[in-house]
């Protein structure tokens, strides 16, 4: 790797950071494509610069994208504002109207004589390998200060974004705060033209936002998870752009970052899709186990700690299950130690099994009194979820409770069995 | 399970003579007229408050309620009038006024936990750049323990019930300490249970002197929990004292020929009358 790749690697690494914090607040603004628009429509400025510059000037040519990429969102934000054309619609008409501009523009200039020297067709798929250290400084630049201001205004950029009425009601300048994120989206925008090209740049803005989201709830963060994959999309990008020459960058890093996309979707803790088919798997299985523990505890009530066998068939009379579903239920329960085999046919508590039933018997009929007698406390603030609950209603609660079904004959009064594990079926459920 | 006491007991102290000067009305509305695309939804509101109220407003869908707490918080523009808030213009009195938006007005997808959003009540008072602080999270979790929704502290909003996320609005308004509170329908999807909180955090807000204005939309039960009136329908029909406003006569001029809407006002004269 020679000394100008490396600086390449650190201006789109750089790229990736900015372009990864500002498209976050994009995305849950759901302005996201309002970064498309603005990159499309900083084409045809690029063309102008160079006819009035007449050669390749990096810095120019971001003050031409900057001019017509605004002048684009501008008229989206007028038409949506001063028309009955929703925002989707101007987007469209804009984005398309700037770009074919640009490409006509752009094609004109190409055959004018010195025009392949402009380096216009860079723009539209972007390529690293053009972009030299001048060019470099200059968008990492951008990006430092991007990052410092979206640092700084962090808890007025929150609040805009989750509640903007709430916001101007608590007095923040929210015209000026919109102004503000908009600009720092324009800037990193125009930024990144050259590496990743106006036709894919609204990717970079979006697949960061879009995949941090996966692995976190709080916004922070998603911001600086954001930011990882932003960078982590530059490095890799530019590196293999720069290891197979013809290969235009922009497609490439779209590549990248996409394929981090749908390695978070997959794969993220809990809201990744395969954490939320093993927990749903999880919860089936522990359900299904619960269930039984506690059919086979009443089967044997009014001396459960006998441990008479059942059967199969037994259990289909008290539960929804077929003889199938009841048979699988206690093969489980006998793997994992619950229950074991008689002669094959009929199954009893082992001791762990007990110990196991009894608690989430109790569990349940302590919830049940509770909801019955207590209905007039907001349910809502009960965590049924929870998978002790001594935890919910603490333990007072609990031992009126308890009083109560001893009451009701519903539990033995000289509770002979052992209390609650407070580990038992602790697994599975959602540790917020 | 609401407990506001203590809260609102500190509060007192906190803000101690912070405002009240006896003689000053603490929402005086003058001759505003509110439209949205130059069709008028408000016309001439005259309005003023008496200290220390609990005021409901009532009409039907579209009558400009919400429009009408809006213009008066300068979210939406007004054609004309002028507000003022214990004397003075409303933007020199902004950290004194709460508001709680319809629970529909944000995404509850957006990635912050229940304290985030109740310390977003801090975001005034703290100016720019400044982040919270210990303090401020210290209020915070107090004024979600007042709503009951502490265990909830750290959870992810859209994991919240309707209900739940309505306490955390309530949270939010409280830890700002104000001393003017704009409800829009706090009361919207929320159990019996939740209703009757709610009301018991209004009462002790007015025992301590402050003045809530609430949205509401339920005829059955508005001349029990609230003291005074606005009957609202693109104009004021009718505002004062509960007992003199919440007759059929003004609200058969607040809504209309709604005949089913009637039968409901007539039951629940009724139901009023039973009650006392
Ligand atoms: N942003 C807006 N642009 C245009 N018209 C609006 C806007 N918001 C509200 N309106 C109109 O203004 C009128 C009053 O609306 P407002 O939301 O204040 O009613 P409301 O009394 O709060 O009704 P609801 O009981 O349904 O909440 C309605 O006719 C509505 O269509
Ligand atoms: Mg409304």
């Amino acid at each position: 790797m020679d000394y100008n790749t490396g600086v390449v690697l650190i201006g789109t690494c750089l790229l990736g950071i900015a372009a990864g914090v500002i498209g976050s607040f994009a995305v849950l603004r759901r302005r996201a494509l309002m970064g498309d628009a603005l990159a499309h429509a900083a084409l045809p400025g690029i063309c102008v610069a160079f006819l009035i510059i007449g050669e390749r000037h990096f810095a120019g040519f971001l003050l031409g994208a900057l001019v017509s990429g605004s002048l684009g969102v501008g008229i989206v934000t007028l038409l949506r504002h001063s028309t009955r054309i929703k925002e989707d619609a101007a987007i469209g008409i804009v984005l398309s109207v700037f770009f074919g501009g640009g490409i006509v523009l752009s094609s004109t200039i190409q055959h004018m004589p010195g025009g392949n020297r402009s380096g216009l067709d860079t723009y539209i798929f972007g390529k690293t390998a053009a972009m030299v250290r001048q060019d470099v400084m200059i968008i990492g630049g951008v990006c430092v200060f991007i990052l410092a201001v979206s640092m700084l205004l962090y808890k007025e950029f929150k609040a805009l974004s989750f509640d903007r009425e709430y916001a101007s009601a608590q007095g923040l300048p929210v015209l000026a705060l919109d102004f503000a994120m908009m600009t720092l989206l324009v800037l990193v925008t125009v930024a990144g033209l050259p590496a990743v090209g106006v036709v894919l740049m609204a990717a970079m803005l979006i697949i960061p936002g879009a995949a941090a989201r996966f692995w976190t709830d709080r916004l922070h963060w998603m911001l600086m998870i954001a930011a990882f994959i932003g960078a982590l999309t530059g490095l890799f990008g530019t590196m293999m752009s720069a290891r197979y020459a013809g290969l235009p960058a922009g497609p490439i890093i779209v590549l990248v970052g996409a394929s981090m996309f749908v390695a978070s979707m997959l794969f993220a803790p809990r809201r990744g899709i395969v954490a939320r088919v093993l927990s749903r798997r999880r919860l089936e299985v522990r359900t299904m186990r619960q269930n039984l523990l506690r059919t086979m505890y009443e089967l044997a009530e009014p001396d459960p700690a006998a441990k008479p066998p059942v059967t199969p068939v037994e259990l289909t009379s008290r539960r929804a299950w077929s003889v199938v579903q009841a048979r699988r239920a206690l093969e489980r329960a006998q793997a994992a130690g619950m229950v074991e085999s008689v002669d094959g046919m009929r199954y009893r508590f082992t001791e762990a099994g007990l110990e196991e039933a009894v608690c989430v018997v109790r569990t349940h009929r302590l919830w049940e009194v509770f909801l019955i007698e207590e209905a007039h406390v907001a349910a809502d603030h009960v965590d049924r979820d929870a998978d002790s609950i001594e935890h919910v209603l603490g333990a007072e609660e609990v031992r009126h409770l308890e009083r109560r079904l001893v009451e009701m004959g519903r539990w033995p009064k000289e509770a002979p069995l052992p209390p609650p594990s407070p580990h038992g079926w602790a697994n599975g459920g959602d540790a917020t | 399970m609401i407990t506001p006491e203590r809260d609102v007991q500190q509060a007192a102290t906190e803000s101690g003579a912070a405002v009240k000067k006896a003689a000053v009305a603490p929402l005086d509305v003058h001759d505003m007229t509110v439209a949205y695309h130059r069709r008028p939804v408000l016309w001439d509101v005259d309005l003023t408050l008496p200290d220390g109220c609990l005021t409901a407003v009532v009409g039907p869908n579209g009558a400009g309620k919400s429009t009408l707490i809006k213009a008066i918080l300068s979210l939406v523009p007004k054609a004309s009038g002028r507000v003022l808030i214990y004397g003075k213009p409303y933007e020199q009195q902004r950290h004194l006024v709460g508001y709680i938006p319809q629970r529909e007005s944000v995404d509850w997808d957006f990635p912050v936990s229940a304290l985030d959003v109740v310390l977003m009540g801090r975001y005034g008072r703290l100016g720019w750049f400044r982040r919270p602080g210990k303090h401020d999270r210290q209020a915070a979790l107090e004024a979600l323990e007042n709503v009951g929704m502490v265990d909830f502290a750290h959870r992810q909003i859209a994991q919240l019930s309707g209900g739940q996320q309505q306490r955390v609005f309530l949270a939010r308004a409280l830890v700002q300490d104000a001393q003017i509170y704009f409800m829009d329908e706090p009361f919207a999807g929320v159990d019996a249970a939740t209703e009757s909180a709610i009301v018991e955090l209004l009462r002790t807000l007015r025992a301590r002197g402050r003045t809530v204005v609430v949205v509401h939309h339920d005829l059955q039960t508005v001349d029990r929990y609230f003291d005074h009136m606005i009957l609202l329908n693109m104009r004021v029909v009718a505002d004062g004292p509960t007992g003199d406003v919440f007759t059929p006569e003004n609200l058969r001029n607040t809504y209309g020929g709604r005949l089913t809407l009637l039968d409901e006002a007539a039951e629940a004269m009724r139901h009023g009358r039973v009650d006392a």
